[in-house]
């Protein structure tokens, strides 16, 4: 019965995948990312990716904190900031994240503040998602890795 | 049209094909202390980013590499024994090859590429510049300066094969010598044919010439010397 599960969850994270893959959340960079995982480094994906998302967080409130500030005027530091992220972002896979970076430094190039605000809402969005989502693949993972377990007990 | 990501001195038009006639080649019958096997390469990775430097040392250790990972060109330059503060002389300290991202806040990659082609002590190490992104200026800027390559982020498997590939190829082989041959003819004094790239500002006032790069680890080490006046 296990068994069956760790292959059926298998195939609902390679589903998973595929869909992220057409949608254009993710790119082959992801995928050779999980090329470097294996015995020696079994979690590998999963502690790059939770970096990937700590240091996120921490750009996407400075960028929050910056643009609403009443005075704002710093287009370089939201540029310094976007180019962080456009290289994390890239780094992991995560294509459309970077793409929406991409529109927003050159918002911030023409310091055009309301693109800038409209270009962080978007940001935010596809941030939540690709978050959700890789979250989402994370479980199945984790559950298949304890049916497969099960199903192949040490023997005594 | 095909999109490289990778820009080397190797695929530029500047080709030295013939050596000074006047260079005499000795065989090193002892090998360089300095060399090493090829499971044993070193590599120092620059970049201020955590994703990036995760990703750049698993690249490197899948690959059979030993890696030291720091966040800025003042901490490589400290762990090289560069920053002229200590000046520890780190003789069992070999690295093989640096690989710096360009953007980094305080000292940027190609400044970092500088330093350590100004340096008497690692001006031959290899260095490979990564840059999330596509600017020819830039590129070209850091071939210039003597990058070995200028790789555009995101870095692959494939990349950081091909980089000890070239480490670890041997003399000799039908390729074209190693890369190290041509930048030192840059560093070359009049002896040397004349050079299109010679607009290196670390000019060299020695006149031997260094064919092959230190961390050659399985042929023995071949050296040319110019046969010259002193």
């Amino acid at each position: 019965m296990l068994g069956l599960g760790a292959d059926r969850l298998r195939a609902d994270m390679n589903r998973l995948l595929a869909l992220l893959f057409h949608q254009g959340v993710l790119d082959e960079q992801f995928l050779q990312l999980q090329q470097l995982q294996d015995e020696t480094s079994p979690n590998f994906v999963y502690e790059v990716v939770t970096i990937f998302f700590n240091e996120s967080e921490k750009l996407l409130r400075n960028l929050r904190e910056l643009l609403l500030d009443k005075e704002f005027s710093d287009y370089k530091k939201i540029g310094i900031h976007l180019n962080q992220f456009m290289g994390s972002s890239s780094s992991i896979g995560a294509k459309r994240v970077r793409n929406v970076c991409v529109a927003f430094r050159a918002a911030s190039e023409q310091n055009n503040r309301a693109g800038c605000l409209r270009a962080l809402e978007l940001l935010e969005h596809e941030y939540c998602y690709l978050k959700n989502k890789l979250h989402e693949l994370f479980q199945i993972e984790q559950q298949r890795a304890m049916a497969a377990a099960v199903r192949y007990p040490i023997q005594d | 049209m095909a999109r490289s990501n990778v820009f080397s001195r190797r695929q530029r038009p500047e080709k030295f094909e013939d050596l000074d006639p006047s260079l005499e080649v000795v065989e090193d019958l002892d090998p360089s202390p300095s060399m090493v096997e090829s499971e044993g390469l070193h590599v120092l990775a620059v970049d201020d980013s955590l994703v990036d430097r995760k990703v750049i040392e698993r690249l490197l250790k899948i690959s059979s590499c030993k890696v030291t990972a720091v966040d800025s060109g003042r901490r490589a330059l400290q762990f090289l024994g560069l920053d002229g503060e200590n000046s520890v002389g780190l003789d069992g300290l070999k690295v093989n090859m640096v690989i710096t991202d360009y953007c980094m806040p305080g000292m940027t990659g190609y400044e970092l590429l500088k330093k350590i082609k100004e340096s008497s002590t690692f001006r031959e190490v290899p260095v490979v510049i990564m840059s999330s992104e596509n600017v020819l200026a830039r590129i070209d800027r850091c071939l210039e300066e003597g990058a070995e390559e200028f790789i555009v982020k995101p870095v692959k498997l494939s990349d950081v094969k091909r980089l000890k590939h070239n480490l670890t190829r041997e003399e000799g082989q039908e390729n074209e010598p190693r890369w190290s041959y041509k930048r030192k003819l840059q560093d070359g004094p009049s002896s040397l044919p004349s050079s299109p790239l010679s607009s290196s500002p670390s000019s060299s006032s020695t006149s031997t010439f260094t064919l092959s790069s230190p961390s050659s680890p399985e042929s023995p080490s071949r050296r040319a010397k110019v046969a010259s006046s002193e």
